[in-house]
């Protein structure tokens, strides 16, 4: 079938399915609505497959071996003026194709998933129409033609987050999570809009087509244009091209824009699995990946602070992974810390042959994180369906009760912990090797959080399966239903699986694809820390022992820091109740009731008087008019006369 | 000009007594007093055209104002109940203001007649001074050339029965209304 | 006949502004009636007083007095006819009270 018959499918019945869900969803049984968002979305999962897999193994690869980027689609929305046109298109290149199928799938499982774990939830109507809002957003972020409908995409993505955080909207703790989310991720895509709208200034288009083009180590348009203007010393390009990156930074929760991601479990599991730990939060680095060549060769500078507020990211996120007590904040620092570890890759990436390792590093964790943090969600979410609790202490020794759920939980720890055969562990190294030819500091700092991944997600496995049985009361601990096991089970197989594709073949940002082979230089010190890790772990937390105690009673103000996540929110609500409220609002707000207000205000008062008084002369009496007259005569003859 | 003549004296007399009255119409508290004051000042004006030798306009005033329009005062006021007993309090700040009001005009009035200068010739006034024949009067209502006035006449004569028709039809008892 | 025309004007000045006066002042309906009685004379009066200091030889001031007195009277009659109306309706003449037309 031709591809251009099949991709408008891709985008139009998750939106189809939106507006029926979303419209008609009072008027179908939670059940009905559920089976039909999923049905929908399995056509459009076959419909990505079938696109991306006819990409990958047939029409992809160009006669000189290197991929093609083919545009399906690409109709004109609106035009402003001669240059100035936003398209609405579908382009096929190897990381959107590869994106493509990592939404679908984790998409796909969420949907199934959540018939189970979502069974009986007041909306659950609802919930499956921001999930189809919510692929739909996805599916058109990835496959943007053009920087603006990535943006617009980017919002719905953003809007649908807002609505799924929000879903237990009667919950106050969500609904300000939602907020913080909103608001935050707003905060950064101001930064984004005003980058686009510089670069675009610049080089008169949004296309990628041209934006990504590469000449002569050069990307010609952007150089062409906007080479040599520079603005408060600092070339235009790296300006714009930071711009851009803030606003990834704000959706993949980078510092300091990290602080929404941990509220944002207030959601339930299953979208928290898909939104906010293997599709949306990538965004950012889908993004960075997307423009990488104006990175890399127009400003190189900054793919380099990229990569130092990579690192930090995640050794920061990992730090405080550590000291978490929810489950949920557990993963989802983790989810902050690995998605820096895709920025770091990116950062320290080349640009052709071999050198693109870190891209195609990034490009491949992106997808295994993707499989085994979805399968850590989805696990979690069991976890918590059992025992009704989000936090550590009412769990413990749950392996017994919870078998299928252990298994795919333990396997998606190995993976993300960067044990051999399974997925985490090809792709860590492969950002590993990179960040070893790019800078020592990075490197260990990533071998450093390599260790402390393995140790907290050790911990937090320990703490659920083993540790000591806390009370469960007469209500044990049960299995959840099959439409619960069985996407965790096929995340699982993906989470074993998918470090074997070679994906350096086929992804790497010059798009020629290379050959690559596991560093053991690099692997054997990296699975050695993971194994401390591991080890420290399963040392201190299989069973219930005074080691935790005594390690928090050593580095007591470390461990206050970390607990508190070291006082971010804090810092970020002194600056905005403060410093913003107080000196910038505080006066604006002031100025605005009295000062505008107040002569609107007056404005009234005055109108008002005066009808008051123009009224009172239509009184109605007679002999008022009569003495009006009596003066107006008088004053016309005095003038008349005299004057 | 003799201030103490005969006529002279009546003059101001009458003048005195039109302006006190006057005063009296207006400012009484009761409306029959004010009806009985309106009535000397009317008597007076008469007195006044007396004194310019138009009699029958006298004549037509003292039978007219004072006899027909007065006694329809008066009976207005005693056919509505209690008006004659009753007194009326009149605000302090609308009678500043009618005082303010009357006196501003009374001054530009008479600033600008004193200004004017009247040059009135008394001889040729004199002259014709007789007593105007009746008969020239009726000429003048009846005629139609110039300076006479059979439309006015006409008009008038239309404008009373009118009055009759409507007055009668206003003051009508509606007793049918009331059945 | 040596008093000058002024006198006779400022007599009919002095009684049109008492009139007014009353006009604008006085409550009930019948009292501004008799003002306006009083206005109507003394425009009476400065006509009969130009007439005869300033055109002795024709008519025209002494007719518009008598017209006036017509007319007066008529004016008369059928407001005394709508006072007693008004007082019947409301059982009151004053003018405050009279805004029926208003609501």
């Amino acid at each position: 079938m031709e591809l251009t018959n099949l991709a408008p499918i891709v985008l139009a019945l998750p939106l189809l399915m939106f507006m029926i869900i979303g419209l008609f969803g009072y008027k179908m049984t939670p059940k009905f609505s559920g089976i039909l968002g999923t049905t929908a979305f399995s056509i459009v999962t076959i419909v990505c497959y079938y696109i991306a897999l006819t990409y990958f193994f047939g029409s992809g690869r160009l006669a000189d071996g290197s991929m093609a980027k083919e545009v399906i689609f690409n109709f004109e929305w609106l035009r402003f003026s001669e240059n100035l046109v936003i398209s609405i298109g579908f382009l096929l290149d190897p990381i959107s194709a590869m994106m493509l199928i990592v939404i679908s799938t984790v998409s796909l499982m969420v949907h199934v998933y959540s018939m189970g774990y979502m069974h009986g939830e007041e909306g659950f109507q609802r919930y499956y129409a921001v999930l189809s809002l919510f692929s739909f957003a996805m599916l058109g972020l990835v496959v943007a033609t053009n920087i603006f409908q990535m943006y617009i995409f980017w919002e719905l993505v953003g809007v649908s987050s807002f609505l799924l955080i929000s879903f237990y909207y009667t919950k106050p703790s969500a609904v300000k999570a939602a907020k913080k989310a909103f608001i935050v991720t707003r905060f950064a895509d101001m930064f984004f809009l005003m980058g686009i709208l510089i670069l675009s200034f610049y080089t008169q288009t949004f296309d990628f087509g041209p934006l990504t083009e590469v000449t002569n180590n050069h990307v010609a348009i952007v150089s062409e244009t906007m080479g040599g203007v520079t603005f408060c010393g600092l070339s235009v390009i790296s300006i714009a091209v930071f711009l851009i990156f803030l606003g990834g930074a704000g959706k993949s929760a980078m510092f300091p824009f990290h602080i929404w991601l941990p509220d944002a479990m207030e959601g339930p599991t299953p979208a928290s699995a898909l939104i906010h730990a293997a599709t949306m939060v990538v965004a950012g680095v889908y993004l960075v990946a997307r423009l990488f060549p104006i990175y890399f060769f127009e400003a190189h500078d900054v793919l380099t602070i990229i990569a130092y507020i990579g690192a930090f990211t995640s050794l920061f996120a990992a730090v405080i992974a550590c000291t978490q007590t929810d489950i949920k904040r557990v993963l989802a620092f983790s989810t902050i810390s690995q998605i820096a570890y895709m920025m770091v890759a990116l950062g320290v990436s080349g640009y052709e042959g071999n050198e693109g390792l870190g891209f195609t590093a990034s490009m491949w964790h992106l997808f295994t994180h993707a499989m085994f943090k979805a399968t850590l969600f989805l696990a979690a979410g069991c976890v918590i369906h059992a025992v009704h609790s989000n936090e550590m202490d009412a769990m413990g020794n749950l392996r017994k009760h919870l078998k299928i759920t252990h298994i795919a939980f333990l396997i998606a720890c190995l993976a993300i912990a960067g044990i051999p055969i399974f997925s985490g562990f090809f792709s860590k190294d492969e950002i590993l090797v990179a960040a070893h030819e790019a800078s020592p500091v990075i490197y260990w700092c990533q071998t450093l959080v390599a260790g402390l991944t393995a140790f907290y997600m050790f911990r937090l496995y320990y703490r659920i399966f083993w540790y000591n049985e806390p009370d469960y009361g007469h209500h044990t601990p049960h299995e959840s239903p099959a439409n619960m096991w069985i996407p965790l089970m096929v995340l699982t197989v993906y989470t074993c699986t998918s470090g074997f594709f070679p994906f350096t073949e086929y992804i790497s940002p010059d798009l020629m694809g290379f050959e690559s082979h596991i560093h053991w230089n690099i692997a054997i010190p990296s699975v050695i820390v993971a194994l401390i890790g591991i080890g420290i772990a399963t040392f201190m937390y299989k069973k219930k022992t005074e080691y935790p105690d005594k390690v928090v009673a050593c580095i007591k103000n470390t461990y206050h820091y970390a607990y508190n996540k070291f006082y971010i929110d804090e810092i970020y609500l002194f600056i905005t109740h403060k410093i913003i409220y107080k000196c910038i609002c505080d006066p604006i707000a002031w100025f605005d009731r009295h000062i505008i207000d107040g002569f609107m205000n007056l404005l009234s008062w005055i109108t008002n008087k005066t009808s008051l008084e123009i009224k009172s002369f239509q009184s109605g009496n007679v002999q008022q008019y009569a003495w009006v007259f009596i003066l107006g005569v008088l004053s016309i003859v005095a003038l008349t006369i005299y004057l | 000009m003799e201030l103490l003549t005969a006529s002279n004296i009546i003059f101001f007399i009458l003048a005195a007594a039109i302006i006190l009255f006057g005063i009296l119409t207006v400012t009484s508290k009761k409306v029959l007093r004010a009806a009985t004051s309106l009535f000397f000042v009317l008597f007076c004006i008469a007195g006044l055209y007396l004194q310019m030798n138009y009699q029958f306009l006298a004549a037509v005033q003292l039978s007219v104002y004072a006899g027909g329009i007065v006694v329809l005062f008066v009976f207005a006021i005693l056919l509505i109940k209690n008006l004659g007993e009753e007194t009326e309090q009149l605000c302090g700040a609308k009678r500043a203001l009618g005082i303010i009001t009357a006196l501003t005009g009374l001054v530009i009035s008479l600033i600008t007649i004193y200004k004017y200068g009247f040059h009135t010739d008394s001889d040729r006034c004199n002259d014709i001074a007789a007593i105007i024949d009746m008969n020239e009067i009726g000429q003048t209502l009846m005629g139609t050339e110039k300076f006479q006035y059979i439309l006015p006449f006409e008009a008038a004569s239309v404008l009373l029965l009118a009055c009759i028709v409507g007055s009668i039809v206003i003051a009508q008892n509606h007793k049918e209304e009331k059945k | 006949m040596s008093i000058p025309v002024e006198y006779y004007l400022i007599v009919s000045t002095l009684l049109f502004f008492i009139g007014v006066y009353g006009f604008v002042v006085r409550k009930n309906l019948i009292s501004i009636l008799m003002s306006i009685e009083l206005m109507l004379n003394a425009v009476s009066i400065n006509f009969v007083a130009f007439n005869r200091f300033v055109y002795p030889e024709h008519l025209e001031g002494y007719m518009y007095s008598l017209f006036v007195i017509v007319v007066a009277a008529a004016e008369t009659a059928v407001a005394i006819s709508i006072i007693i109306n008004v007082y019947r309706k409301m059982k009151n003449i004053d003018t405050k009270s009279i805004n029926e037309l208003k609501n």
